[in-house]
């Protein structure tokens, strides 16, 4: 508590003229400035969670921060009309922070008088000081670790299980079957293909390598008879979810190799990959095959590697690795199993294509 | 924060034992077989991962998240004291 400077745990962010230029619900269109994303996802990579308090239409200003490709960056946001020291005392509360470790941004010097009234121990920033953030000794921890760069995935998934168990006492298996989730998954079509693209290029946490394929690469490889071109589809009681995964397998003599699995971050606490990669496993197993998937580590998919390990997929030397041509990019490693049949899971109803002989 | 919890066997089957306890709504014995029994689904184990790391300051790596290390609380208790009592995380 002593320290000179306080590293700050968590910014959270006024959205109008502050992250991004110009007034969500009077100009319909904002831009959000290079320096700003840079700074965002700098922070993010220190290990410093970032939050929203914005006086808008949540659902609104929600889509944009979606659109602009940033909403993944932010936990707890606060989105709405109540006074910014409330929203910022609750993300404090949330995150079990001391408000001594908290930051808040704004333009408006009313708001940041307001949260400052309240809560004198946040420290408050006029956003015209936002380019020197980067540089700011309470923005800058002295050791970035392997743990802090994936801190807010972590706080997520903890989110995730919280708020969608909320209201629900019992084992999360029984919760996921109140859902009625229903899995489909299919070989995809010429129309699913920009939804297809559009998962490996958003799907950063859950995407196994990272590697993008464009609409045009998938299209050679859906004409290909080699390749699979898998999408999931998930559906729940509440409606569908639309596509929410991507597969990609390459057929092999004895080996069949996953080159991409991409789902969705908000489907993973349906545990929507572990589901795809039983399934993936019970179909090698009824051909006969192994399986080996193609895996390439980075800052933000750990949750997959969680997802293939559970699964059984090991780093065990095996012959059938050999009769596969080099991977798309030198760091892919390459896991493999040794598919057994695998039971349906019990959370879920799936609808599957067949993969043997086609 | 809970770095006395994780210098015991004791402690930390103790803490793990709570937590798996408290999310199946049951109590489970330290050599059950949490996945055999059902307890336990694939996702659950991913929270398992997650929820040491956190509580114990572990990092979980490669081969170590094999589902035979959150397979019992005995084994996740093995686990936590192993990469404990490392001088450095593995890392790769």
């Amino acid at each position: 508590m002593a320290e000179q400077t306080s590293i700050v745990k968590c910014l959270v962010w006024d959205l109008d003229n502050t992250l991004w230029q110009g007034t969500l619900l009077e100009d319909g269109d904002v831009k959000l400035p290079d320096s700003v994303s840079e700074l965002i996802t700098e922070l993010d990579s220190r290990g410093i969670l970032q939050s929203v308090a914005s006086k808008n239409d949540h659902d609104q200003a929600w889509k944009q921060l979606e659109a602009l490709g940033v909403a993944e960056y932010f936990v707890l946001p606060r989105i709405g009309w109540g006074p910014k020291s409330d929203s910022v005392r609750e993300i404090a509360d949330e995150l079990n922070f001391a408000l001594d470790t908290i930051a808040f941004v704004d333009d408006q010097p009313a708001e940041r008088a307001e949260v400052e009234f309240h809560l004198p121990e946040v420290r408050c920033y006029d956003a015209e000081r936002l380019p020197e953030f980067a540089a700011l000794p309470e923005f800058s921890p002295a050791t970035v670790t392997v743990d802090s760069r994936r801190r807010r995935q972590m706080y997520q998934a903890g989110f995730l299980r919280k708020s969608a168990e909320a209201e629900f006492q019992g084992p999360s298996d029984d919760f996921l079957r109140s859902l009625e989730l229903e899995m489909h998954i299919g070989r995809a079509t010429e129309d699913e293909l920009s939804r297809v693209e559009e998962l490996t290029l958003r799907t950063s946490q859950m995407n196994a390598t990272g590697v993008h394929y464009s609409i045009s690469d998938l299209r050679t490889l859906l004409a290909d008879p080699r390749h699979e071109v898998l999408v999931t589809m998930l559906t729940d009681r509440f409606g569908p979810h639309g596509a929410v995964g991507l597969q990609l397998l390459e057929k092999h003599a004895g080996v069949w190799n996953l080159k991409l699995l991409a789902t969705s971050c908000r489907v993973v606490s349906f545990g929507a990959g572990s589901v795809i990669l039983g399934w993936l496993a019970d179909q090698a197993a009824h051909a006969g095959v192994h399986l080996v998937a193609d895996f390439r580590r980075t800052e933000r998919n750990r949750m997959m590697e969680i997802a293939y390990r559970l699964a059984g997929f090991t780093d065990e030397p095996c012959d059938c690795r050999a009769g596969l041509p080099a991977p798309a990019q030198e760091d892919i490693q390459r896991l493999h199993l040794l598919p057994a049949p695998c039971a349906p899971p019990p959370t879920m109803k799936l609808h599957t294509v067949s993969l043997q002989g086609a | 924060m809970s770095q006395d919890l994780a210098t015991t066997a004791e402690g930390i089957e103790q803490a793990v034992t709570a937590f798996v306890s408290k999310r199946v709504g049951a109590d489970v014995p330290a050599d059950q077989d949490l996945f055999e029994s059902g307890l336990v689904s694939s996702l659950f184990a991913m929270e398992l991962v997650v929820h040491l790391e956190q509580a114990f300051s572990v990092q979980i790596l490669g081969d170590d998240l094999k589902r035979d290390n959150f397979r019992s609380v005995q084994a996740m208790t093995a686990l936590v004291l192993r990469l404990n009592g490392a001088e450095q995380p593995a890392d790769a």
